[in-house]
């Protein structure tokens, strides 16, 4: 229902947060996340950083089935 | 670390293969999830008797035709130009769609965000910028912000036509109806990114019902599956979060402050499914200014949620799949829709006729 | 049907298909197959194509509304096999255009026109009043030759055979969305707008028994597909992982809920050949500078004819004509 997207914040200004997303950028009203930093990782949704992201992607999900690989191996799958 | 995502894939399919052993639904709550599972095809690689159903996820489709029908004719009131998320163009009221609105001289602007409304109306001072606001817990304090936004600005040719809802009294609702069955929930990621983990518990604790938070990856999606077949296989029923990357237990405290400060809990009807104790918001009376209900008032005659024969209302609650409907795939498609889960891209009925089911 | 004409009917998809059939056709018929240019009955050797552009803003990363127009053109009658020769182009000016502004797209027209190896013989100008138009609307109509024996139709892909892309897809309809809307999305995104009678003529040299070109323009690569799929009654199978998008794009229309397949190209073939020919056409492709980033995509197989996308994870999903266009979303 709700579509939002990672992006890594470049530069905050007032209230507005320059966000760069893979090769495009956008300014992200900061309103629902006061203490955003340069550096930080948010999730974009409808102009809004609506949350921090511990990761820039789905790193964690790819390791847990990387995981879940090395414990019992493939199974049934070439 | 490099790692196939295909051979990822193919490893949780076939551990998901091998625990399921009867017939089993889980429902997903999240319009983007409906999305994401079609596009990536998954419906094709899980066993036949795990049935991945659609609730009422797609904040479009649950939308009354009544609130459509006021949009539309705040839409050719002179002196308003009615801003709206390019998701609900398309989806009918009882009489016609914001589109058609538009196409017969109404004022409708897309916008990408509530502040774009916003600055609409600082550039048109002399008209009225009614923001259509849909949403779920996501979306709504973005609309909360925007409108405390404009206090702070005063900018009072802005409103906003209330038409939120909230996520886990819908939940609740399914849960306790003894017709529908659920044998487990995935939660909406980015509800739950402004929620936090806690407001399932009442459902996994209530209903016996485990409840996993996912993300939006096919991996992440897949990877919140397993978690449900394995909560299910030792007899547990929990809330557990696969999206932890985004979600923390506690969401976004700031955003529901936001989103607390300017709405309150109201009764709400949900199209297709009916009234809904404190499901939807609306304005407190501090922000009546803001209330297009108020500020706006437009007089739209009853009418029927939807048109004879339709089946969104089951579909919603997850005792269909789209193609039991009766007018699924030849009344009913994406060029002539009936319903509005046929009409919004994301609505159960719309991904099932684009992406196919599964076979 | 709709009873008045909505913004969907223009885009391309089910919506024009519709209007096609409900109103035009009904009323004009067609002498053949529905092709991206007609072949002259009795003059089997001349293909005749028209296309009117409305484009907003009318300069937008990679193009203008004048380069656009005789690309578009151009580019239907290149992909019928044709050598593109002769271009008309008529005008509808809203009183008050800047002459500046029209002279900036008469420039570029005439600029791309040398390009392309065309000549315009012909012309038309109106003016509206203001608000009756939005700025400036070209039509271009345009004459080419077919070399002797080529039969390229939307109607001859066959079960085996191979499907290529030209180079990365929804370009031009990202580029133009970003300058139109905004959104506040700003990236390094241009539109592909080019003249492709010169590519397409190499693909034909080193492939002469090309089965089928288009270029998926409005609709983008999936409704091309599904039409082709469609008129030649095979399915034809994608790799989504095959289809080159590049990350600006994508995220573009990740950000705004877009599905690249569906956004336009401007300057891109989908040429669909015997799967013996799939090296020489690739080669020649990426030869070309029009080109370099040719890919192989898909193949056309057996079975109920549509288009079906074998997803990243190994899943599998059709892909059908859209209502009308894409809109941004939230959810």
């Amino acid at each position: 229902m709700c579509l939002a997207i990672p992006g890594q914040v470049v530069s905050i200004e007032g209230r507005t947060a320059r966000v760069a997303f893979g090769g495009i950028a956008r300014d992200l009203a900061t309103d629902l996340l006061p203490d955003l930093a340069p550096g930080d990782w948010v999730l974009a949704h409808a102009g809004f950083a609506i949350q921090r992201l511990e990761e820039d992607d789905a790193v964690e999900t790819l390791r847990l089935f990387a995981e879940i690989e090395s414990l019992g191996g493939p199974v049934g799958s070439e | 670390m490099t790692i196939d995502p295909h051979a990822a894939a193919e490893t949780a399919y076939a551990r998901i293969a091998s625990m399921v052993n009867g017939p089993l639904a889980f429902m997903e709550v999240c319009g983007t999830h409906t999305m994401a599972i079609g596009r990536a095809g998954l419906r094709t690689r899980l066993p036949d008797d795990l049935r991945l159903v659609s609730g009422p996820g797609c904040p479009v489709c649950v939308t009354p035709a009544v609130d459509i029908e006021r949009a539309a004719a705040l839409a050719v009131e002179p002196g308003v130009t009615v801003a709206t998320f390019g998701d609900l163009l398309r989806v009918p009221g009882a009489n016609g769609t914001l589109q058609e609105a538009r196409a017969r001289g109404g004022q409708v602007k897309v916008v990408y965000a509530a502040t774009e409304a916003l600055d609409l109306a600082e550039i048109e001072r002399t008209r009225t910028v009614v923001f259509v606001g849909i949403g779920f817990e996501t979306t709504t304090p973005t609309v909360a912000a925007t409108v405390l936004r404009a206090q702070s600005r005063g900018v009072h040719n802005f409103c906003v036509l209330p038409a939120f809802k909230l996520v886990p009294p819908a939940m609740h609702a399914l849960a306790s109806d003894p017709e529908i069955r659920i044998d487990g929930f995935l939660c909406p990621g980015h509800v739950s990114s402004i929620l936090g983990t806690m407001p399932y518990e009442p459902v996994a604790r209530e209903h016996r019902i485990p409840c996993v938070v996912a993300g939006f990856e096919p991996l992440e999606i897949l990877s919140a599956i397993e978690a449900l077949l394995l909560q299910l296989e030792e007899g547990r029923c929990e809330v557990e979060n696969r999206y932890a990357r985004a979600v923390p237990t506690q969401g976004n405290p700031a955003a529901r402050a936001i989103m607390d400060r300017v709405f309150v809990p109201c009764d709400a009807s949900w199209r297709g499914i009916g009234m809904l104790p404190a499901s939807g918001l609306a304005f407190r009376p501090e922000y009546a200014e803001f209330d297009a209900l108020e500020r706006v008032p437009v007089n739209v005659p009853e009418v029927e949620d939807l048109p004879a024969g339709c089946g969104c209302g089951d579909v919603m609650k997850g005792r269909i799949q789209p193609p039991e409907c009766r007018l699924f795939g030849h009344r009913c498609t994406p060029a002539r829709p009936v319903g509005p889960c046929m009409v919004s891209s994301e609505g159960a009925c719309a991904a099932w006729y684009k992406y196919g089911g599964g076979s | 049907m709709n009873d008045c004409i909505l913004m969907d009917h223009g885009e391309g998809g089910a919506a024009t298909a519709r209007l096609l059939t409900e109103v035009f056709l009904r009323h004009l018929g067609n002498p053949g197959p529905l092709e991206d240019a007609a072949c002259l009955p009795g003059f089997d050797r001349i293909a005749f194509t028209t296309d009117t552009f409305v484009v907003r803003p009318p300069f937008f990363p990679g193009g203008d509304i004048g380069k656009l127009a005789v690309c578009g053109t151009v580019n239907d009658l290149a992909v019928m096999g044709a050598v593109p020769r002769w271009i008309t182009a008529a005008f509808v000016l809203e009183e008050g255009l800047a002459i500046s502004l029209l002279d900036r797209v008469v420039a570029s027209m005439a600029a791309t026109a040398r390009e392309a190896g065309v000549t315009v013989v012909g012309g038309d100008t109106k003016v509206v009043g203001r608000g009756e138009a939005d700025g400036i609307f070209v039509n271009t109509s345009g004459v080419g030759f077919l070399p002797p024996q080529r039969a390229l139709s939307v109607a001859a892909c066959r079960p085996g055979d191979q499907v290529i892309v030209s180079g990365p897809v929804g370009d031009h309809g990202t580029a133009v969305l970003l300058a139109r809307e905004g959104f506040g999305l700003e990236g390094e995104v241009y539109s592909d707008c080019q003249p492709l009678g010169d590519l397409a003529a190499a693909l034909l040299e080193a492939a002469p028994d090309i089965r089928s070109m288009r270029d998926p323009t409005r609709g983008g690569l999936a409704t091309v597909l599904v039409e082709m799929a469609s008129a030649s009654g095979v399915r034809i199978r994608i790799e989504e992982a095959a289809v080159p998008v590049r990350r600006s794009v994508r995220t573009a229309c990740d950000l705004l809920g877009l599905d690249p397949l569906y956004v336009a190209c401007e300057g891109r073939l989908v040429v669909v050949c015997p799967p013996e020919r799939t090296d020489d056409v690739l080669a020649a492709a990426r030869a070309h500078p029009r080109g370099r980033e040719a890919a192989l995509i898909g193949g056309v197989g057996e079975g109920t004819c549509g288009l079906t996308l074998e997803t990243v994870h190994g899943g599998r999903r059709p892909l059908v004509a859209l209502e009308g266009a894409q809109l941004p979303r939230i959810c």
